[in-house]
């Protein structure tokens, strides 16, 4: 994995990356430690804006290789735009714009060479609504597979390797055929993320995976984030404190207007965060 | 207290009864002509039908091969206009199906909103030129350039009546299958971008797929109004009712039929004349059968999104 951006920087464009370095904080640097040693994903003074108004300032932060980071923060600070903007999925709103460097392995995603399908096959995603396509089961933890061409040799195996990872094999076994839509909505939302990780992809970016469902759903998805953090690095993005606490090893919080106020260790933010406005956030003073 | 009262209570007849009742009728008298229109339309048809029936058996009517109800020696096969319906209906669609489909699909997934708003309208134009400036449009347009390519073509044949149904009928595909594309929810587009898929493949395997319904009611709708179609085809394809395959050589359909006898001089009590009662009643029941099952199709496969 690369871990150092020091290739990267010449691909990446002058501006965006000629003042700034790996090795020394930016004005936009959070609070805590917002360099990690295995960074997948490195965020360097992102901004994103909708038209004219800008949804992220100056992003700074690393995502580490196989570790689950939650990004935290109250509604409308700009979460999912983060996340959307890893994997390009902010290219499908036509009013979305992208400044900055995003890097992927060092490879800042925003670069015209960069072929945003390309990304997204290993970068997977999970969203808020569980949406499974209106196919049979099989065929919903096929598709990616398919469409990237992974479905040579036994698809079917794959399929349920997925399903087995995701948790769900069990329950649905018997009725591999019957409709996606016909599941629970955790069920539906562990077929999701079957489906995400079935082409095998490096990165998982759920967003809000949880909000929908009860707590013993809930319970189950975290269960499974936990696990999938052995083989993928995930980027989960909950306003649940309580989650982002038991199942990430880093945690991003970001506050209103869409900044990145502080980063580090989860436990780090949690005990004894930096800023005293994290504080208030998450003891609940306000958010 | 006692004011306030007064003012809630109905004295009798509340005060929605009093307005609305008499509005209520306005609008009921106006869905009943309707109605009444339609019931009419229908008795008339089985009425001249009857008339017809007893003079000619169903059978030769359903199964012969042979149209000549006006010009001796009579024949009252029904099946040589029903096949120029059907070359008509099955030409058309060839043509307005995947031309009306890749438009909607363009429309819906590739268009940017500023180009969508050019050509949505001008679709909606096109759906509304006479129908016999479409006529003209084959014979002057179409007919010369299928001359041009197959010197031995009548002025009057099949093919330049398809095609210019075809094309008359692409907006109703397109417009009807665009609304059920731009319906399927962005979720779903979202799930198979985020796995990778590109455009196409979004369109064709996920948006394609869930607005089938739609799609499939569009296209029955758009047959329905080709079967239907009079005037182009009259002008494009004329007179000649024969089963054919052919589609250089000259049909009838039952509509140009109908055309035909109605402005002839035949006799009101001749069986020639009764006979329009007969195809008008054929082409009700078809068209009728195609429009119940594009209701039927879309209610059947209503995608469940929740
Ligand atoms: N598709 C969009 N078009 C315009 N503005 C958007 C869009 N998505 C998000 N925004 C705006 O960007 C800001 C951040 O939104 P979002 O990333 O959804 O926040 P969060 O996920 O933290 O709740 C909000 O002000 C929101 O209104
Ligand atoms: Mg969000």
């Amino acid at each position: 994995m690369t871990t150092n951006g020091g290739g990267s920087r010449t691909v990446s464009t002058p501006e965006s990356s000629g003042s700034r370095s790996d090795a020394t904080m930016t004005d936009n640097a959070p609070l805590g430690s917002p360099r990690v040693d295995d960074a997948v994903i490195e965020s360097r003074g992102l901004d994103v804006f909708y038209g004219d108004d800008q949804a992220l300032h100056g992003i700074d932060m690393d995502i580490p290789e196989r570790k689950v980071t939650a990004l935290i923060g109250p509604s409308g600070c700009g979460k999912s735009t983060f996340l959307r903007s890893i994997n390009r999925m902010n290219d499908l709103i036509d009013i979305a714009r992208v400044e900055g460097d995003l890097r992927f392995h060092g490879k800042n995603v925003y670069d015209d060479d960069v072929d945003p399908v390309a990304l997204r096959r290993k970068i997977g995603m999970v969203f808020q609504k569980p949406n499974p396509f209106p196919k049979s089961i099989r065929d919903n933890v096929a598709y990616g597979l398919r469409v990237q061409g992974k479905d040579d040799g036994d698809v079917d195996a794959k399929v349920r390797t997925a399903l087995e990872r995701a948790a769900l094999l069990d329950e649905v076994e018997d009725q591999l055929d019957s409709s996606g839509l016909d599941l629970s909505g955790g069920q539906q939302q562990r077929l999701c993320i079957a489906r995400a990780i079935a082409p095998d992809p490096e990165v998982i970016l759920m967003d809000e995976p949880a909000s929908a469902l009860d707590p013993v759903a809930t319970s189950k998805i975290e269960d499974l984030v936990e696990e999938l953090s052995e083989e993928y690095t995930v980027v989960i993005v909950t306003h649940n404190m309580q989650q982002a606490a038991r199942i990430s090893d880093k945690t991003a919080v970001f506050l209103t207007g869409g900044h990145l106020v502080e980063f580090d260790d989860t436990n780090k933010i949690f005990e004894n965060p930096e800023s005293d406005r994290v504080e208030d956030y998450i003891t609940g003073k306000f958010g | 207290m006692s004011q306030a009262d007064t003012t809630i209570t109905t004295g009798g007849s509340s005060i929605d009864d009093r307005k609305n009742g008499f509005i209520k009728y306005v609008f009921f008298s106006c869905a009943l002509v309707t109605v009444l229109t339609t019931l009419g339309i229908i008795l008339v048809l089985i009425q001249g039908s009857i008339e017809f029936f007893q003079h000619v058996s169903i059978v030769e009517y359903l199964t012969g091969t042979n149209w000549s109800p006006v010009i001796q020696p009579y024949s009252y096969g029904v099946l040589p206009l029903v096949w120029g319906t059907l070359i008509i209906t099955v030409g058309s669609a060839l043509i307005a199906i995947p031309v009306g489909t890749a438009t909607a699909i363009y429309l819906s997934e590739y268009a940017e909103p500023r180009v969508r708003k050019v050509i949505k309208p001008t679709l909606e134009i096109l759906a509304g030129i006479p129908t016999i400036v479409y006529g003209f449009f084959a014979l002057s347009f179409i007919t010369p350039v299928i001359q041009f390519v197959f010197p031995q073509t009548g002025t009057f044949n099949a093919a330049s009546g398809a095609i210019v149904v075809g094309i008359m009928i692409i907006p109703m595909v397109s417009s009807l299958s665009e609304d059920a594309m731009s319906s399927v929810p962005d979720e779903l587009r979202n799930a198979a971008y985020g796995l990778g898929a590109t455009k196409f493949e979004v369109s064709t395997n996920v948006v394609v797929p869930a607005s089938l319904s739609g799609v499939v009611a569009s296209y029955i709708l758009a047959l329905s109004r080709a079967i239907g179609e009079t005037m182009a085809v009259t002008l494009a394809v004329g007179m000649t009712p024969q089963i054919t395959a052919n589609p250089l050589d000259s049909i009838q359909t039952m509509t140009a039929y109908m055309v035909q006898i109605g402005i002839s001089d035949v006799s009101v009590d001749s069986i020639g004349y009764q006979s329009l009662f007969a195809v008008g009643l054929t082409l009700f029941i078809l068209t009728l059968a195609m429009n119940m099952i594009s209701l039927w199709v879309k209610s059947r496969y209503r995608e469940e999104y929740q």
